[in-house]
């Protein structure tokens, strides 16, 4: 990949979709894999976009994943019209959930879901407005050699 | 390498006696699956590949926070989430526990992603402590 060379892809999310959950994780997967990059960061990013998924699939009426792939860096941001989060710092919190019943018997809502796209991201932004929606916005950069 | 490959030899060739296994080996898929009794629900698949550790879960969300890459996952869960999870995360296999079996779409899914997965009957903490003692703790 040149310097200067970018690569850029939308993908949509319906809410409640739990049958398609994780597709679009895949695809930005295989995607990242066959860009040659190096296993853990594709890892990363894998980790990071099923978690996002999820989230948007559980919580939101409908998401978009914006995917950036520039030779430094990989940003995924993710925008999502649903409930929101009130408490952004509570949410951030390992084991705070408000995952229903149903979502926990598929084997999700423990409550680590935004502190695990944290742990994976090298930069992690998160904004939120009650009632209107959620948005996310996470960066691995490409040489990140971290340890497992 | 010979302290590693010996037993490798002795743990396979078996001579009619069945497989032995010694501490410290590298385990690789079809020791795993000699060890929990199981039946591979895909059975095209190369039972060669390298183990280095085992994760138990039924949460997903734990899968996706802790699990190494590489590992076998053990799980009770057996819809496409613990699938999906385990390709996302370089899962080397799973491992259904308490003689579960998922649906023919599931294990079509895992095939697709070149994902072998077994079923035992045995329950999860006894898979477990049938396979601990071939693996050294792996600090998080």
């Amino acid at each position: 990949m040149r310097e200067d060379a970018s690569f850029q892809q939308d993908f949509l999310i319906k809410g409640g979709d739990f049958t398609g959950a994780g597709k679009v994780s895949c695809e930005i997967k295989n995607l990242l894999k066959e860009l040659g990059l190096s296993s853990q960061v594709v890892r990363r990013v894998a980790i990071a976009a099923y978690e996002a998924e999820m989230n948007v699939i559980m919580y939101a009426w409908e998401g978009r994943f914006n995917l950036l792939i520039t030779p430094q860096k990989i940003r995924i941001i993710v925008e999502d019209q649903g409930p929101g989060i009130e408490n952004i710092d509570l949410a951030m919190r390992e084991g705070y959930s408000t995952a229903t019943e149903e979502m926990r018997e598929l084997g999700f809502g423990a409550g680590m879901g935004l502190p695990n796209i944290k742990k994976n991201s090298d930069r992690f932004l998160i904004t939120s407005e009650p009632d209107r929606g959620t948005r996310l916005e996470m960066t691995i950069l490409t040489n990140g050699q971290r340890p497992q | 390498m010979i302290d590693v490959l010996e037993p490798y030899i002795i743990g396979r060739g078996g001579g009619g006696k069945g497989l032995l296994f010694r501490r410290g080996m590298t385990m690789i898929l079809k020791d795993i699956l000699a060890l929990v009794n199981g039946e591979l629900l895909t059975p095209e698949m190369d039972l060669g590949i390298e183990c280095p550790g085992i994760f138990a879960s039924d949460l997903m969300s734990d899968v996706l926070t802790f699990i190494n890459p590489g590992f076998v996952l053990l799980t009770g869960l057996i819809n496409s989430h613990a699938v999906r999870t385990a390709c996302l995360t370089d899962v080397t296999a799973i491992v259904f526990v308490q003689g579960k079996r998922p649906d023919m779409k599931v294990v079509d899914e895992a095939r697709e992603k070149n994902l072998p997965v077994i079923s035992t009957g045995l329950s999860m903490f006894e898979a477990c402590s049938k396979l601990a003692q071939f693996f050294p703790e792996h600090p998080q």
